[in-house]
């Protein structure tokens, strides 16, 4: 399964940039984080809980960060096991470009699913991947477009621990200086 | 009047009475005090090397009697294949070990690697969840060209090019053939799928391992098709134990379609940690593990020509196939591609030139191996295929094509050029009557009512044959079979006058305990209520091979009829004694020994009476009792044949393909019960149209199985199939066995699949979407509608 999107981001190359290597941006970022460790160097390490059609599981993964150009692009590679629910694993070639006063994201993402995912849920899993795709990059958008609290209400309501809204507000401000 | 008793009269199943009632003992019913349950894990990868296999912390969780990993089976047997195929260079196939157990890979998805045991099945399923395997994933090999062109990559790290054989049936033949083709005045080619399918049995499999370790027995009851080959796998190949310390019984088993012939790893493994745990092990598969792990069948990929005159006669076949064997070789797995694919292809048709070469190919995907019909069902489907291209393209009629080219009544015995003598047949008889049935004549009119409607109305026709009733052992043993093929029975005739007859074949669906007791009542003249039939149990069976390649009948049905004749032939020593006649004048006849022209006689009731309590008997030269085995191989294979022609209406705008009639006329010899025979054909085409419209089986390029629920994987259902219109009165007996009889539980799945295609591309083409010559099966509407679109 592949698919490829652009987004055009609000803010520049260099804050979108560092937005991808803060694994509490990664963590509001991608769907049914629960928990994420680690540094863009070692790789970080996540707890993931997602439905994919009839199949509900916890997975525990890896994700690594590589091919990595600063401010222009890297590659995000993840993979999780699901237990008896089978594995997930996928990576995102992801490009930045800038436009003017914001960014041009381009990505393209290539997912593969094993196990009881694949027997039981194969059917789904193409648009299932789409929209954790679109779901990620719009949750970075909003994370590095709209960093006051008021700003984002659509990140609070996702955001469903409620820790990592502080901890990005004062990320933002930590890049932005403000 | 219709006979209501007897050979050829329609009685009802007797087993069907428990069976409704809920009230049939299947393995999975059978609850052993102080039993254990096991869960299996299972590969999610297709290809892995296994680096470790933490097994601590499930050990440790609450309830867990043990687990057992591939390490565990290292030392013991691999399950070996039945037939041995060499290359057409000569050199043996290659054959690598099946553990039971995965030891160092993994090699499909659904490959077990551990076994928990553990107190309940709750607490079982929860530990095989903890264990924690480090499989270190590697590239999968599921395309078969990609699998031979890829040296680097093997399933087998001892298999260089993945490939188990390449064969050539028969290798004398290939030159001729090449040149006839060369020459011909007309070539057809096909290149075609055909499709592999999950046999998807009713009741999953299921086994418990039994041990007793007062006398060191072990005991196996598990769905299998054949207890005594499984037996003798067990014992003599896997665990090494005596085959007399272990008894194999098969109870009541829901449904087989060849899946249940072979001995599987859980079947061994049940058994060792039965013995190591000193308790009962049981396991039942779930539905997603059936999918994964039983053996699937068909899964070839053919290109076939046809060289013709420009009327349509036949000059060559030549078929080149890739046969997909999965990560394992299973039991049958050799020999289903080839000499029960390669054989048939000659058809019924008096075709000079025949060559077929198979390549066999392992990939990372479930074992392949026979499903109702095994090769034959492939064959079929080519040869059918290939004639009805043909005749398009020659602008030819393909029923008067059949006609030029079968095969006529007088050649019999033939023999056709890959190796078969057809005995009997009489293929026109069968055409003219299909014809007959589906009212040729009148099929404009349907399909100007159809296209009233705004659908577009098909025939297809497929004249098909078959090799059944397997199988001559001498002439299997020459084609690497590493047993032989015939069956054996018992018949014991109890004091009381009642019977028990013990047959080596195993009833899962074919009805054997009413029409094998019907035959018997019939040859003793004694009621059917007297005859009990007794399968599925080693301890029990002198021995058997078991039910699959239509042989139960023709082959165990033989054994019992010779079991037969013996006992008459004792029963007439002792009436001789006894109505101090002459043994040669004794005639046995309606259940009454009589002497010739006198109105002296003794009942059967009292012959089988004076057999055990032996006052007035001939003990000096004749030993009391009255019970007879017989061991029945049969000198050739059987040879059932028909025509099918299926009608279909297709809707253009959707694809969706509705089989409208399907009229089968067959010729399986003598029949024993119409009303089992209806019923098997019924099955066979039901599971045909399966294959021809709704079901494949999916893998994805890393090895995932995507069809693995019934969500994904179309079986058919009863709105997809048609009242069939069944006719079995064209019948030439088989020669060279007892009861005359042929065969009829493969046929259905044999011929249909062609004649539904067929009939699909014949309503296209008539409603003017010429450019479709083929579509792969399953004719989905997806494919239909994507083939008109062009």
């Amino acid at each position: 399964m592949e698919l490829k999107d652009t987004r055009a981001i609000a803010a520049l190359p260099e804050a979108v940039w560092a937005a991808i290597l803060d694994p509490e941006v990664l963590k509001a970022c991608i769907p049914g984080c629960e928990s994420i460790t680690g540094t863009p160097e070692d790789g970080f390490e996540a707890v993931v809980v997602q439905k994919v059609g009839p199949v509900k599981a916890r997975f525990t993964g890896v994700v690594t960060l590589s091919d990595m150009v600063p401010g222009q692009s890297l590659t995000i590679s993840g993979e999780g096991k699901g237990g008896p629910a089978g594995f997930a694993k996928g990576g995102a070639r992801v490009r930045l470009e800038p436009d003017g006063e914001g960014t041009t994201l381009s990505y393209e993402v290539q997912a593969a699913v094993g196990g009881k995912l694949a027997q039981l849920g194969s059917r789904i899993i193409d648009g299932f991947a789409r929209k954790l795709a679109d779901e990620f990059f719009a949750r970075l958008q909003g994370a590095v477009e709209a960093p006051d609290e008021d700003d984002q209400p659509e990140e609070a309501a996702l955001d469903a621990s409620g820790e990592g809204k502080e901890k990005k507000k004062g990320w933002f401000r930590r890049m932005t200086g403000a | 009047m219709p006979k209501d008793h007897g050979i050829g009269a329609s009685v009802k199943r007797r087993e069907d009475v428990r069976f409704l009632m809920g009230l049939g003992k299947y393995t999975d019913d059978m609850a052993i005090a102080g039993q254990a349950h096991a869960v299996f894990v299972r590969s999610q990868v297709a290809h892995g090397r296994i680096n470790k296999i933490d097994a601590s912390d499930a050990a440790a969780m609450p309830g867990v009697l043990c687990v057992l990993t591939g390490e565990d089976f290292k030392d013991v047997g691999g399950n070996p294949t039945g037939w041995l195929i060499n290359s057409r260079d000569g050199t043996p196939m290659r054959e690598p070990k099946r553990p039971a157990l995965a030891h160092g890979k993994v090699r499909h998805v659904g490959d077990a690697y551990a076994v928990v045991i553990a107190e309940t099945y709750a607490q079982a399923k929860e530990a095989a969840e903890a264990i924690v395997a480090d499989i270190e994933e590697l590239p999968a090999i599921v395309d078969m060209a990609a699998a031979v062109a890829d040296t680097s990559n093997r399933v087998h790290d001892e298999i260089p090019d993945n490939l188990c054989y390449d064969w050539g049936w028969i290798e004398d033949n290939r030159a001729a053939v090449d040149e006839a083709i060369r020459n011909a005045p007309h070539v057809t080619t096909l290149e075609l799928v055909n499709n592999r399918l999950v046999p998807n049995a009713m009741e999953p499999r299921a086994s418990i391992g039994e041990y007793f370790p007062g006398t060191g027995d072990y005991k196996l009851t598990t769905t299998s098709q054949n207890p005594h080959l499984t037996r003798l796998l067990i014992a003599a190949f896997v665990m090494g134990i005596p085959e007399n310390k272990l008894t194999v019984v098969a109870p009541d088993v829901g449904g087989g379609f060849g899946s249940k012939i072979y001995h599987y790893g859980e079947e061994a493994v049940v058994l060792t940690a039965a013995r190591k745990l000193g308790r009962p092990v049981r396991w039942t598969a779930e539905r997603s593990e059936s999918f994964l792990s039983d053996a699937h069948g068909r899964d070839h990929v053919t290109k076939i020509e046809l060289a013709c005159e420009k009327d349509g006669t036949f000059i060559a076949f030549r078929t080149e196939t890739m046969a997909n064997v999965g990560a394992y070789l299973s039991n049958f797995a050799t020999v289903t591609p080839t000499f029960l694919h390669g054989t048939l292809m000659a058809g019924p048709y008096k075709v000079p030139n025949v060559y077929v070469n198979v390549k066999t190919v392992f990939t990372n995907t479930a074992p392949v191996d026979a499903y109702r019909g095994a090769g034959r069902p492939e064959a079929t489907y080519s040869l059918e295929r290939v004639i009805d291209k043909m005749c398009r393209e020659l602008g030819l009629d393909p029923f008067e094509v059949r006609r030029k080219n079968f095969i006529t009544t007088d050649m019999f015995p033939y023999t056709t050029p890959v190796g078969l003598a057809y005995d009997t047949g009489d293929y026109h008889a069968t055409l003219d009557k299909a014809m007959e049935m589906a009212d040729v004549a009148g099929f404009e009119a349907r399909r100007a009512a159809s296209a009233a409607k705004g659908k577009l109305r098909g025939m297809g026709l497929s004249t098909w044959i078959e090799a059944c009733g397997i199988a001559p052992s001498h002439l299997v043993g020459i084609l690497g079979s590493r047993v032989g093929l015939y069956d054996a029975a018992t018949v014991r005739v109890n004091a009381t006058g009642n019977i028990s007859v013990m047959t080596g074949a195993h009833s899962h669906g074919q009805g054997h305990e009413t029409v094998f007791a019907q035959i018997v009542a019939d040859k003793l003249g004694v009621p059917e209520s007297s005859v009990e039939i007794v399968h599925g149990d080693t301890s029990k069976i002198p021995f058997g091979m078991g039910s699959y390649g239509s042989r139960s009948l023709a082959v165990c049905g033989s054994a019992v009829t010779k079991a037969i004749d013996k006992i008459v032939a004792k029963g007439k020593k002792i009436a001789a004694h006894m109505l101090e006649a002459a043994e040669e004048d004794i005639a046995f006849e309606n259940g009454s020994f009589t002497v010739a022209g006198t109105d002296k006689a003794k009942s059967f009731g009292e012959i089988a009476f004076s057999a055990y309590v032996p006052h007035n008997y001939p003990l000096e030269t004749l030993e009391p009792g009255l019970e007879e085995t017989a061991f029945y191989d049969p000198a050739n294979f059987t040879y059932p044949a028909g025509a099918y022609i299926c009608e279909v209406e297709v809707d253009a705008e959707t694809g969706k393909v509705d089989v409208a009639a399907f009229h089968c006329a067959d010729d399986f010899g003598n029949i024993m019960n119409p009303m089992v025979v209806e019923g098997q054909v019924h099955g066979g085409v039901g599971q045909g149209i399966g294959q021809a419209l709704c079901e494949n089986t999916v893998y994805d390029e890393n090895g995932q199985l995507l069809s693995g629920s019934y969500m994904d994987y179309a079986m058919p259902r009863a709105d997809d199939v048609p009242f069939y219109n069944v006719d079995y009165s064209c019948q030439t007996p088989c020669t060279h066995n007892p009861l005359g009889a042929k065969g009829c539980g493969e046929a259905g799945a044999i011929g249909s699949p062609p004649a539904v295609v067929n009939a699909v591309i014949d309503a296209l083409q008539r409603g003017g979407h010429t450019h479709v010559t083929h579509i792969d099966m399953p004719v989905s509407p997806a494919r239909v509608w994507a083939a008109i679109q062009g």
